[in-house]
């Protein structure tokens, strides 16, 4: 990509406290998301109760970061003129092996992109900020573990 | 057929304009309610319930207290309808629950926007800013993509099934003349020779956004007896709301429509393929053809083969959206989903035209908010 997408003028995330423990994982490099602990579902994104059973017993854990692509739009024409200096770029739903989906950045692989394609978590600086990005696990790819 | 809940007896619609300048949301809501209380035959004093929309960087907060005032009105019943595109159906049933629970007699729905050259941006703080926004995905286009996307993986639909939605409301525009693409028809060709806006969606796929109003007056079934325009009956309703964000919905092939609409066909005692109109909204193509599935019209994944078995112009079997839909007439912001209702209106008394369809008993009317998010039907019939 010639242009670096941590130069980028796009909208960074509104962090509350709640929220804060996601965003700080993030900038980490990792992916942590809130687990009930009544029903042992994992949950995204980041609520004071859980939305299956309104437990309030949620505690955060590290995802694997790995997910399945549910679907993906290569966006030409963006809908805020932060993203222009990138446009086309691909946004997609993760689906995280976890259960929850997520909406991500996804980064190019060596192929074209195809639903069901299996991911996996690729933090990237954007907008000056280190998001949970995704890229396509390469076929035959070791895995290696986060 | 059940007993109808309540009667349309006036509707107000304003023809779209791409931009207004120095315009208050408030006067395009007195242009378009004067026009559906003349169309009823009342007196405004007859109006004791006003049902509105939200109206971003207008009015954040009173708006039925405001909208009243600017009217001359003093309803004994007013709220605020917010269910996106789903609002304009969502007032008719809330209207008829109103004078059935004794709140009220006649109702006011009312919807209209202004269009800036920069319109408004809503300053949002929820989840939907927090968690998709920073990764580029602003906007309804790429969460309808992301829709059409699934479709496509899912069943095998293709481009040109999606193209044949927004040609047929092309089409059917042509015989509008308050259309904002009446004069402007595109074939398939010409929608999948567009730009791609968020893949997979072409240009042309895509509402475009307008300035307008659409406004109806719903009262008793008694009281519409002995008003001047044949009434038309609520016969029955559905609505469901299930997410926000698009990464957060159930399904991706299939929406809380399904539900709203197989409860206002029981509701009603009618079948979906009963329906003489079928008034679908139509932000997107994708919305349609969900819409089609998931109303049973076609197994799932198959829209596209029952669109070319079927004529949806207004002399066809199946006419759809035979106003254009908000693909042909344009998209007048949240009155959009209320163009539906009043084309419904329309054919239901015969009044459409050189667009009327023959037989016009029932109507099927869906509206949709957000990304497939909020959904309420409507059986529409006849007096
Ligand atoms: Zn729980």
């Amino acid at each position: 990509m010639s242009v670096d997408l941590n130069t980028l003028k796009t909208p960074g995330p509104t962090i509350t406290a709640l929220t804060k423990p996601f965003w700080d994982a993030a900038a980490e490099g990792r992916l942590t998301i809130q687990h009930c602990e009544d029903r042992g579902k994992a949950i995204f994104y980041p609520r004071p109760i859980c939305p299956h059973c309104w437990s309030k017993r949620l505690v955060w854990k590290d995802a694997s970061g790995r997910g399945r692509l549910k679907s993906f739009s290569e966006v030409h024409k963006p809908g805020h003129a932060g993203w222009l200096p990138v446009a086309p770029y691909v946004v997609g739903l993760v689906e995280l092996v976890e259960g929850p989906t997520m909406l991500s950045f996804i980064l190019a692989g060596t192929r074209p992109l195809q639903i069901g394609d299996m991911l996996r978590l690729a933090p990237t600086a954007i907008g000056g900020r280190v998001l949970p990005a995704f890229k396509p696990v390469e076929p035959g790819a070791e895995e290696k573990p986060q | 057929m059940s007993r109808p809940k309540g009667a349309i007896v006036g509707i107000g619609e304003l023809k779209p304009q791409r931009l207004t300048s120095g315009v208050r949301t408030l006067e395009v809501i007195a242009e378009v309610s004067r026009l559906a209380v003349l169309d009823a035959g009342l007196d405004p004093a007859a109006i004791d319930g006003l049902l509105v929309g939200p109206q971003v960087g207008e009015t954040p907060q009173h708006v039925p207290a405001t909208i009243a005032e600017y009217l001359g009105l003093a309803p004994t019943m007013a709220n605020v309808v917010d269910l996106g595109g789903a609002s304009g159906a969502g007032m008719v049933w809330r209207a008829a629950a109103a004078i059935e629970a004794g709140m009220c007699e006649t109702v006011l729905c009312v919807l209209a926007n202004n269009r800036e050259e920069t319109p408004p941006r809503s300053p949002n703080r929820n989840p939907i800013r927090e968690f998709d926004v920073p990764f580029g995905a602003s906007g309804a286009n790429i969460s309808y993509a992301l829709l059409m996307q699934a479709h496509m993986a899912a069943y095998g639909s293709t481009a040109r099934d999606f193209a044949l939605i927004a040609a047929a409301a092309r089409a059917n525009a042509q015989l509008n003349p308050d259309a904002i693409f009446f004069g402007k028809p595109a074939d398939v060709e010409a929608v999948l020779a567009s730009p791609i806006i968020a893949s997979p969606l072409h240009l042309l796929e895509i509402v475009m956004p307008v300035a307008g109003g659409e406004a109806v007056v719903v009262t008793s079934v008694e009281r519409a007896r002995s008003l001047r325009k044949p009434p038309v009956h609520l016969l029955g309703a559905g609505e469901k709301v299930t997410h926000r964000a698009v990464s957060q919905a159930p399904s991706l092939t299939s929406g809380p429509l399904k539900s709203a609409m197989a409860r206002a066909f029981q509701q009603s005692g009618t079948r979906a393929d009963e329906m003489d109109l079928l008034s679908l909204y139509d932000c997107y193509t994708i919305m349609v053809a969900t819409t089609i599935e998931d109303a049973g019209l076609c197994a799932p994944g198959q829209f596209g083969a029952w669109l070319n078995d079927h004529d949806l112009s207004h002399k066809g079997d199946k006419p759809l959206n035979t106003h254009g839909g908000q693909l042909g007439f344009g998209q007048p912001d949240l009155a959009g989903g209320m163009t539906h209702v009043v084309e419904a209106v329309r054919q239901l008394r015969g009044e459409a035209g050189e667009r009327q369809i023959g037989k016009a008993g029932l109507a099927l009317v869906t509206g949709n908010g957000a990304t497939m998010s909020e959904a309420t039907a409507l059986v529409l019939g006849a007096a």
